[in-house]
């Protein structure tokens, strides 16, 4: 049985932009006040409906209104229509050790904030070593805050937060401050609070780290919901959104490089193929040779251009990823349409789903064109393995004497 | 594994959905906000802790400097208005008579000067947690209360010190006074506070308003001058004692300064105070009404 922790429905957020804040200003601009502000629309008919026990991932572009949907749950912001209800205890980690006063200890912060996100002061004594020994400061929790490091501010924070008991943990986009070790441990604290049905609500731009940890994504663009649901498929969305924004990218510069030099040439990758032993192939044996076929198209004869590839997993981790110039091929000059081909003698990749990507560069560096998701593959194995690469391990069944 | 998950959400479902944030109406919020502001008691103690923590934190002498200020202006209006201009000649216990007001005033002071900076200075934590946000206000009334608790010790000790010493009836009007000074006070920090989120400006405006009604106050000169000089108008004289802090400190300086008992009082001075609580409960409700609805916004315009 699951319940609804978290409804959001049509939940619209608008902000004014007003240029002028003080006395003088506004009344100077009384006239004109109309063109002294700005609507912009944060969110705009979000429906979202989160069940307990779920991992939710936000994701998007930056300014897409992910964090401002996570300070909606947090109730910090008001609606301008639609609501937000939800039930259960709530506990936000938002940004560096907000909350913290910088004149007080470690010691006393602990308590301020443990406070703030609701427990009574006999819970707080309860859980204090416990806090103090997650966050790994104890030298330093007597000494004032101003003095920590970025790191050990996320620490401490972070230890009051996962102790507070919530029902509902908000993150946002904080855990990359801490070093390794540490983000391990908040790792494996997260697992443990899905294991007790806890929901978390996670803001991030790791995208990795949505399909390592999320059940669930919602991907936003410009304050609506493009996708929601499995994180491999809005990550598919995601990626796909941010590659045309590259391609908007670069074909603006090209069309104001018209006038400067240097120009960026235009050049396409026309599609990828794919082939086995002279065959094109759509799924092969591990440790298969493969040929990638790249077709590539040039408006104007290009030189000195660098032609590439990549392998990406599902969820769109790169793997793999080699060019001509790391190859130390130099490449003809360009003209109208030509193949060429990466010869693989044995894909030593593992069992899965792989899509591949081609890139044009030019010399400088500067990307003229890359296509995304040209070609798929899967590659079939007998299960010995898992992981993306493919190593022929074996096992002798007797104990080594040394 | 399975079964907590289970067990957790069956205990959720239990729970009824609630709005995220605070919505009430106008009216009906009242009670709402009050609740909310109780059960959040813990937390308000522990911001007046880091109030008055903070406040001294790293100086040497500490409390001592919430001590400094007042005495340092006790000083000074002793000798420049006490001797230089002979006010001393014409009120007795002088020193006594200007501390009980100026006790009054810094309660006064402190909690709408640091009211309004409170929820500005606070940014940091409204825009990224929600708690009731009246806290912040009342946070300062408790830190500047336990400022004015040590003042008032010193003033009681300054009287003990004297030999005399407030009896009886006159502590009545310092529990007076004192319950006309914390409401109004606090409705103006609330008031000001909110409204200093959308213009900037209040709180300097706020520092020139104080300075004004400072010296609007019997503070350091007498009721008797301004009664006489007003003398020939009676309008005049109503209208200063419609003051709140006019009445406030003539209340402090009835209990603490039992050496101006022959001087004039204005009539009817504790009836005056009972009627300027009543007022200033008023503005307290008002000024929270009115503070509950400025504040969802207060996490997008600071």
């Amino acid at each position: 049985m699951s319940t609804t922790v978290i409804e959001i429905k049509d939940l619209s957020k608008r902000f004014v932009i007003r240029k002028d804040k003080s006395l003088k200003e506004r009344l100077i601009n009384a006239q004109r006040s109309k063109l002294h502000r700005d609507d912009f629309w944060a969110l705009r008919d979000v429906n979202i409906s989160i069940d307990s026990g779920s991992t939710i991932g936000l994701i998007g572009p930056n300014g897409s209104g992910k964090s401002t949907l996570l300070k909606m749950i947090g109730g910090i912001l008001q609606p301008t229509s639609g609501t937000v209800s939800l039930r259960g205890r709530v506990a936000a980690l938002l940004e560096l050790g907000a909350g913290f006063h910088p004149d007080l200890t470690g010691r006393e912060n602990v308590y301020l904030n443990a406070s703030l996100q609701g427990l009574t002061r006999l819970q707080t004594d309860r859980y204090f070593d416990a806090i103090v020994d997650f966050s790994g400061i104890e030298r330093f929790i007597d000494t004032q805050v101003k003095f920590y490091s970025s790191g050990m501010y996320v620490r401490l924070a972070f230890a009051v937060a996962v102790h507070v008991d919530p029902d509902i943990l908000l993150v946002d986009e904080v855990l990359a401050v801490g070093d390794e070790p540490f983000q391990r441990k908040c790792m494996d604290r997260i697992r443990s609070f899905q294991h007790e049905g806890r929901t978390i609500v996670l803001v991030t731009h790791g995208l990795d780290t949505v399909a390592e940890i999320c059940d669930r994504a919602v991907v936003l663009e410009s304050g609506r919901v493009i996708a929601d649901g499995e994180p491999r498929d809005a990550l598919r969305v995601l990626r796909s959104e941010f590659e045309q924004s590259r391609h908007d990218d670069i074909e603006r510069q090209q069309a104001a490089d018209q006038h400067d030099s240097p120009e960026i040439p235009r050049a396409h990758i026309e599609g990828i193929e794919v082939l086995s032993s002279g065959t094109l192939v759509r799924e092969v044996p591990v440790g298969a040779p493969l040929t990638v076929r790249v077709h590539v198209r040039a408006e104007e004869p290009l030189e000195d251009w660098i032609l590439g590839f990549g392998i990406e997993t599902s969820v769109g981790q790169t793997i793999y990823g080699t060019n001509s110039k790391l190859l130390g091929v130099h490449l003809p000059v360009l003209r109208g349409v030509e193949s060429y081909d990466f010869t693989i003698p044995a894909a030593d990749i593992g069992e899965g789903a792989y899509t591949f990507h081609g890139a044009i560069a030019i010399q400088t560096g500067a990307e003229v064109h890359r296509l995304l998701q040209g070609a798929s593959l899967t590659v079939a194995a007998d299960g010995r393995e898992t992981g993306f690469i493919h190593l022929r391990t074996s096992l002798t069944p007797t104990a080594v004497t040394a | 594994m399975d079964q907590q998950r289970e067990v957790r959400a069956q205990q959720i479902a239990s729970e009824p959905m609630r709005p995220a944030g605070p919505r009430h109406g106008f009216f009906s919020g009242t009670f709402e906000s009050i609740r909310d502001v109780w059960s959040h008691r813990e937390l308000l103690d522990q911001l007046i802790r880091r109030e008055v923590r903070a406040r001294y934190k790293d100086s040497v002498l500490g409390f001592f400097w919430s001590l400094a200020k007042p005495l340092a202006m006790l000083f000074v209006y002793y000798v420049a208005l006490g001797k230089f201009l002979g006010a001393a000649r014409s009120i007795p216990d002088f020193a006594i008579f200007i501390f009980a007001g100026l006790t009054a005033w810094q309660l006064f002071g402190d909690i709408v000067i640091l009211g309004t900076a409170s929820i500005v200075g606070n940014a940091g934590l409204i825009k990224k947690v929600y708690v009731p946000r009246e806290l912040f206000p009342l946070s300062v009334v408790g830190s500047s209360l336990f400022t004015f608790a040590i003042q008032l010790g010193v003033l009681v000790a300054a009287t003990a010190a004297l030999g005399r010493f407030p009896t009886g009836d006159r502590w009545i009007f310092f529990v007076l006074a004192l319950a006309v000074i914390v409401p109004l006070a606090t409705a103006l920090a609330l008031l000001l506070s909110a409204t200093n989120v959308y213009l900037r400006d209040v709180q300097y405006l706020v520092e020139i308003m104080l300075m004004i009604f400072m010296w609007a106050s019997p503070i350091v000169y007498s009721w008797g001058l301004v009664q006489k000089e007003l003398a020939t108008h009676p309008l005049l004289q109503q209208l200063y004692l419609a003051n709140p802090m006019t009445l406030v400190v003539l209340g402090f300086q009835k209990a603490f300064w039992v050496a101006g008992d022959g001087q004039p009082f204005p009539a009817h001075l504790g009836r005056s105070l009972v009627l300027m609580f009543g007022i200033s409960m008023v503005l307290l409700w008002f000024s929270q009404r009115v503070f509950a609805r400025l504040q969802s916004n207060f996490a997008q315009e600071l």
